[in-house]
């Protein structure tokens, strides 16, 4: 960048600076408050007594958490969700995109499964017809319901499409003169090329399947199911209490303080928090790829 | 011979994924029909009584529908507005920064809240904006009357955007910072020799040289107009503020799931699809048009 040290120039440059860490401290304070409150007494939290720094300083909520079973079940589900979700969302990007990098000539019907990918993605299911598959299926209340639904993003397969079909030809022959069928050029060939692609892919797809909650909560009939934003939105935002037994909702509300949900939802954010170096590395980079073609 | 077998091996790879979207898409959008009938769960859909167009009829009727779509166009569109200026700020106010530390630190900040999600987020916000929450503390300590954030139709909508803004706007900017980094440096040297200073430079290099992705991004944002923003909304409003918050997709879920009028329910989401639809095909040609720039 140029240098222009004129005085008004040097004004601006400071008066940036302070504008943007505002900016920055700004995202990360909701946060910070979080965290703050999770370690204030109850007293002090409910009386609005915390703003940046603990009050009472304690570790009474996460010792609390420890013995609250149903969120470290919700925690356990998360979890293997993101895991089983993100696998399956990798897989089946992969297995379209590649045999739909073909030509229409190596790929008989390529056009017609083209077709078939662009209409699905364009309309998608509204919520009540969703619902019924998803129970006619017989998958309410099952780790199913959870992951299958969104199982093809399309979007990325069009994305990871469209980038094998950049990779020279001449690859593709050399490795086929070698003796590679179709899954060893997918396998070997195609997809270490095009690792930081679905590198930020799949980093956003274990994103996605942390954070929802939605279906969590119309297709778990049972609270013990439902994963962990779907848990704590119950707790936090609203609690549906025709969905709990008269013992949870006594559970919860003994236990519903203002320092313990923020302790819970700090913890909910870790993963995240832990996840976020890694992101940070990869995704600019990668949205680069995808949004700004030139 | 060999590409023969080839095919094979690619169908093969196919078909687990097409099978899951024809079940998990195909499928349930030709289950939208239940729209026309009056759907009764016990009957399923093939049984159950056909009534014609008698759903999209009631919904015209019903007092609220114009109520929501106006909510919903309107929160979405000053979603887009704020979004688009204060991302395009940003980027522009980063770009000038000269420590390369300094800078990565900031982008390392304010891309953190985009990854939480609106339970989390809603649930900080609607502690902080309560009566009693940090918000009005600030307003108190201001000598104001607390406000009712969260139960007031007049400053709800604005609580959405504001919060919208504040989750997204570092990471809409990753766009913008993509295309001023492909700016030509040696624009900013001959301008500067030629006695430009800062702002001439941002006004007349920096602006022009990233019109063609504010172009882009406000014409793909056309698609988005009927969604505005279901998670967020679902988790932050209340009974109080659904006449100025209740948008197309929180009315369908409590029409639908809530209050069990599956069809009237269908026959809105139905009606959605099929306006977002024609959105984003317009916006794909505009984008074409104005941007170059092809989705599919």
């Amino acid at each position: 960048m140029m240098t222009n040290n004129s005085f008004a120039s040097r004004i601006f440059d400071h008066f940036n600076v302070i504008l943007l860490s505002l900016l920055a401290l700004l995202c990360l304070a909701p946060i910070w408050h979080t965290l703050a409150l999770s370690f204030s007494s109850k007293s002090a939290a409910e009386a609005g007594m915390v703003f940046f720094w603990p009050v009472h300083f304690n570790f009474t909520s996460y010792t609390q958490i420890i013995e609250d079973q149903q969120f470290w079940r919700s925690f356990l589900i998360s979890i293997i969700r993101v895991i089983l979700g993100s696998s399956l969302n990798f897989l089946m990007t992969l297995l379209l995109a590649f045999p739909m990098s073909r030509t229409a000539k190596q790929l008989p019907f390529r056009n017609a499964v083209m077709y078939f990918l662009l209409f699905n993605m364009l309309f998608s299911p509204s919520m009540i017809p969703m619902y019924f598959t998803v129970k006619d299926l017989g998958l309410m209340d099952s780790i199913w319901a959870l992951v299958l639904p969104s199982a093809v993003p399309i979007f990325n397969v069009m994305l990871l499409m469209n980038y094998f079909r950049n990779i020279p030809k001449e690859m593709e022959e050399a490795a086929m003169i070698d003796g590679a069928g179709p899954w060893y050029m997918m396998i070997r060939i195609f997809l270490p090329i095009a690792v930081p692609t679905v590198a930020v892919i799949t980093l956003f797809s274990i994103v996605g399947h942390w954070n929802a909650f939605f279906d969590g909560l119309i297709y778990m009939n049972k609270v013990e199911h439902y994963p962990l934003q779907t848990y704590i939105q119950q707790l936090i935002v609203k609690i549906d209490p025709s969905k709990l037994t008269v013992e949870q909702l006594v559970k919860l509300q003994n236990v519903s303080a203002k320092t313990l949900n923020a302790a819970k939802i700090f913890i909910s954010i870790l993963p995240i928090l832990i996840l976020y170096p890694f992101l940070q590395k990869y995704f600019i980079h990668g949205i680069m790829l995808g949004s700004v073609k030139e | 011979m060999r590409e023969r077998s080839n095919i094979k091996h690619y169908w093969m790879m196919l078909i687990p994924g097409l099978f899951l979207l024809f079940v998990f898409n195909t499928y349930p959008l030709f289950g939208s029909i239940i729209a026309f009938q009056n759907y009764n769960p016990f009957k399923g859909m093939l049984h159950s009584k056909w009534v014609g167009l008698e759903n999209f009829e009631f919904m015209f009727r019903l007092p609220d529908s114009r109520q929501i779509l106006w909510n919903t166009v309107y929160i979405a569109c000053l979603k887009i507005i704020a979004g688009i200026v204060f991302s395009l700020t940003f980027a522009i106010l980063l770009n000038e920064l000269r420590l390369r530390f300094f800078k990565r630190s900031i982008q390392t900040l304010v891309y953190i809240p985009h990854f939480l999600s609106w339970v989390i987020l809603s649930g900080i916000l609607i502690d902080l904006f309560s009566l009693e929450g940090m918000a009005n503390k600030v307003v108190q300590w201001f000598g104001f009357q607390p406000i009712q954030f969260l139960g007031s139709n007049r400053l709800f909508p604005f609580l959405l955007v504001g919060s919208d803004v504040w989750k997204e706007f570092g990471f809409g900017a990753i766009v913008y910072l993509a295309a001023l980094a492909g700016i030509n440096p040696g624009l900013y040297e001959a301008a500067a020799i030629d006695g430009a200073n800062r702002f001439q430079r941002i006004r007349y290099i920096t602006l022009p040289g990233i019109v063609p992705t504010i172009v882009l991004l406000v014409t793909l944002s056309l698609g988005n107009i009927l969604n505005a923003g279901f998670d967020q909304i679902f988790n932050m409003y209340n009974p109080v503020v659904y006449e100025s918050s209740d948008i197309i997709d929180t009315y369908v879920y409590r029409a639908g799931l809530v209050s069990q009028q599956y069809s009237l329910a269908t026959a809105v989401g139905l009606m959605k699809s099929l306006i977002s639809f024609f959105l984003i095909v317009i916006s794909n040609m505009l984008a074409k048009k104005f941007a170059n720039y092809r989705i599919f």
